[in-house]
């Protein structure tokens, strides 16, 4: 599974590597280097904000070491950006004590919420879970085919109301039929919202509000998908959703289609949302758990 | 707000500027690193950002700022000129289809908004009196071809689809039948990959290589990070682009993307996406995007918006009205209707010079949009004796009003209250010149 990790980073490493590579080969440590540093991460996403932190930080730290070889400052680099991305200790998805556990996914769209939930459903499928999708979302045009051919492609369920129906009454209903059923999962699309509509995020609220209705302690893990691709944007879109619902953890689909993913870095440091899975890829079995060092490791090799 | 804009961004940075009567060089440097940072802060490609903030230095420690008597408007216009120039001077159309038909494809990245894009650039395209016609050749992503379908169905414009093979052979058929339906423009939806691989390349260069289209228009998500710049790069260099979509601009990331792809590629943006609704599509106007950036508004756009909704019969009317001093709070639920209709409150707002900055003191422009629907809900409670003549309305008719609208009665005497205050404005308004009054068409004051 890591080896699939490592090579979905493959472009994130070709493009930082060679960078940092060549930034780390100069003899000495000068304004010049500050420069190119901040060039280099804030072209990787990383962000204005916690470049500058990283890169003030960096110097600090060279300055009290009395550090003036640039190789040794790779080092500590790599030590920053670990501390930044490795304070989680638990990024493993949460599982109700007795089933079924609910998965409410959300996110803007285009991002690949609902491939990401099929992705889900064939991993808990693969372990032999009972797997039940709802779908959610009731807005967009052929959303809910979209989920039907996954959920027959990979062997869960689904629960869906016509297009255009009330998205909290779909998964309400989901919910007692999970329960109802026995299912081991359930998990719930909703419709792609921007974040700085006020109506959309009220219905996320009622949706979630619904949800914890229906079954005590659910969801039991609020996932954002988050683009890979996406810039600093990434970092207003975690915490709009996260001042609607509490967030348990990221989704950053489309890793493999980027050169950068250095939001992720921007958004654990200003949120503390943990990234807790990663698409890596346009097939179902292309989820993989997020693992930050191996990720630290292939943006500074 | 926690995320703030560019033109937030900027603003502050040049209500410093504003403030000094002479500007040295380092007044200017520190100013533009604030721009440089505001820029990236909003996606704008690393070098493409240092490429525009020297071009802005080199002409604005010129003689031109030193002598002018208001260094810091100089400053902030000579920035507003190079965000024209890079994002291209003129506003870009789209090729006459002559001969009719000519293919339009749609090429880009999953989830950058293509299939929406190619419905509502159909819709577009109609409005304007082209019968375009739709193609269905992304045959890869579940359910693509019922999503165009559906769209299709809602803008009311013909889709074709003819399954899941040879997006080639779909797209020469389309054509086909678009030369005996005398459509003129005909839309490709293509397939969208994660990111750029050979494989897409090849199948778009072979659409390309057979269809010779009269437009190939790249879709690009404007909350794209800094890597928008290799995409559209990778696609121009591949495909020879002559255009730009930019989608999803109704979110809080503007201009970044936009500018970076324009100044790498060389491509125009000729669209924008801004929004869920199919006519939320717009010619690219360069001129007034760079105006949003700077926070110096976009009344061009908001007169527009209000054309498309304000029916100039009914304005004529309010006119008189106006004039002969017989408001009624019916013409008034008119307007508020016309208002709502013209789109969000706070997109409106963000288009008047001086609002976005305004907008951003008021503590939650959503509860303003809550405002504007409590007001239609109490005047649809009153009588239409009550609407014509607000004088009757006592308090047991506001006790009624109130509860019929969900309201409270002091809601109810806001309203009437403001109403009043309404008039009396109007009535000085009126013994104004005519043309002053034409102004203001279309626009009530309210809260």
């Amino acid at each position: 599974m890591l080896k699939i990790f490592k090579e979905g980073l493959r472009r994130t490493r070709e493009a930082l590597q060679g960078r940092f590579d060549q930034l780390f080969s100069k003899s000495e440590i000068n304004d010049d280097f500050f420069e190119s540093l901040e060039e280099v991460l804030i072209s990787a996403d990383v962000g204005v904000e916690t470049s500058t932190k990283i890169i003030t930080l960096l110097q600090q730290r060279l300055h009290d070491g009395k550090v003036k070889e640039a190789f040794r400052a790779r080092e500590m680099l790599k030590e920053l950006l670990n501390a930044i991305m490795d304070g989680e200790k638990n990024v493993s998805l949460a599982l109700a004590p007795s089933p079924p556990t609910v998965f409410l996914v959300l996110g803007v769209n285009g991002v690949g919420k609902t491939t990401s939930i099929a992705k889900l459903a064939y991993h808990y499928r693969e372990m032999g879970k009972d797997v039940l999708i709802a779908a959610g979302d009731t807005f967009r045009a052929a959303a809910i085919e979209q989920l039907e051919e996954w959920s027959n492609r990979v062997g869960a369920g689904i629960i869906k109301h016509q297009a255009g129906g009330d998205p909290s009454a779909v998964i309400y209903d989901a919910v007692s039929a999970a329960v109802a059923r026995k299912a081991d999962l359930l998990l719930c699309d909703t419709a792609g919202r921007l974040h700085t509509k006020a109506n959309l995020i009220e219905e996320i609220k009622k949706i979630y509000r619904v949800i914890g209705r229906a079954l005590l302690g659910a969801p039991h893990e609020t996932l954002l998908v988050l683009d890979a691709t996406t810039g600093q944007n990434g970092i207003a879109q975690a915490k709009y959703f996260q001042q609607a619902v509490p967030l348990s953890g990221i989704v950053l689909t489309k890793l493999d289609g980027t050169a950068r993913g250095g939001i992720v870095v921007a958004v654990k440091d200003l949120t503390g949302i943990p990234v807790k899975l990663v698409g890596m890829g346009e097939k179902k079995e292309d989820l993989q758990v997020f693992d930050p060092s191996l990720f630290v490791e292939a943006l500074l090799g | 707000m926690l995320f703030s804009g560019l033109a937030e961004k900027l603003q502050d940075t040049f209500q410093k500027l504003k403030r000094k009567g002479k500007l040295n060089e380092k007044d200017v440097e520190t100013a533009l690193r604030e721009v440089r940072m505001a820029l990236l802060e909003a996606d704008v490609n690393y070098r493409v950002a240092k490429d525009f903030t020297a071009a802005v230095k080199e002409r604005a420690i010129g003689a031109e700022v030193i002598k002018s008597l208001t260094p810091g408007q100089q400053v902030i216009k000579i920035v507003h000129e190079e965000l024209v120039r890079l994002m291209g001077e003129t506003q870009s159309k789209i090729a006459p289809p002559s001969p009719p038909p000519q293919s339009v494809m749609l090429v880009g990245l999953q989830g950058s908004g293509k299939t929406t894009s190619a419905a509502k650039l159909a819709l577009l395209l109609r409005r304007g009196g082209h019968n375009p016609l739709l193609v269905a050749a992304d045959i890869y992503r579940p359910a693509a071809i019922q999503q165009l379908e559906t769209l299709g169905r809602e803008t009311g414009s013909p889709v074709f689809a003819m399954g899941r093979e040879n997006p080639l052979q779909i797209a020469r058929q389309a054509i086909k039948k678009a030369s005996y339906d005398q459509n003129d423009y005909v839309i490709i939806d293509t397939a969208g990959r994660l990111h750029i691989d050979a494989e897409l390349m090849a199948e778009l260069g072979r659409l390309k290589e057979g269809l010779k289209p009269l437009e190939i228009l790249l879709v690009v998500d404007a909350m794209t990070g800094q890597d928008a710049v290799n995409v559209a790069g990778t696609f121009h260099q591949q495909l020879g682009l002559t255009g730009v979509i930019l989608t999803k601009l109704d979110g809080d990331t503007r201009g970044g993307a936009a500018l970076s792809v324009r100044a790498v590629t060389g491509c125009p943006i000729k669209f924008s996406g801004l929004g869920e609704k199919m006519d939320a599509f717009e010619p690219f106007h360069p001129d007034r995007m760079a105006s949003r950036i700077l926070g110096m508004g976009d009344v061009l756009s908001l007169i527009e918006k209000a054309q498309q909704v304000v029916d100039v019969e009914k304005s004529r009317l309010l006119e008189r009205k106006l004039h002969n001093q017989t408001l009624t709070l019916e013409d008034f639920l008119e307007q508020l209707q016309q208002v709502r209709q013209m789109g969000p409150l706070d997109e409106l707002l963000g288009m008047i010079p001086g609002m976005n900055k305004a907008a951003r003191g008021m503590k939650n422009l959503s509860i303003n949009e809550k405002e504007l629907v409590k007001a239609e809900a109490i005047v649809k409670s009153m009588t239409r004796q009550e609407r014509l003549q607000p004088e009757i309305i006592n308090s047991s008719r506001r006790r009624r009003i109130a509860g019929g609208s969900g309201t409270t009665v002091q809601d109810v005497n806001r309203l009437l209250k403001q109403f009043g205050e309404m008039k009396k404005m109007l009535r000085q308004f009126s013994s104004l010149d005519k043309n002053r009054l034409k102004k203001t068409k279309g626009f009530f004051p309210f809260r």
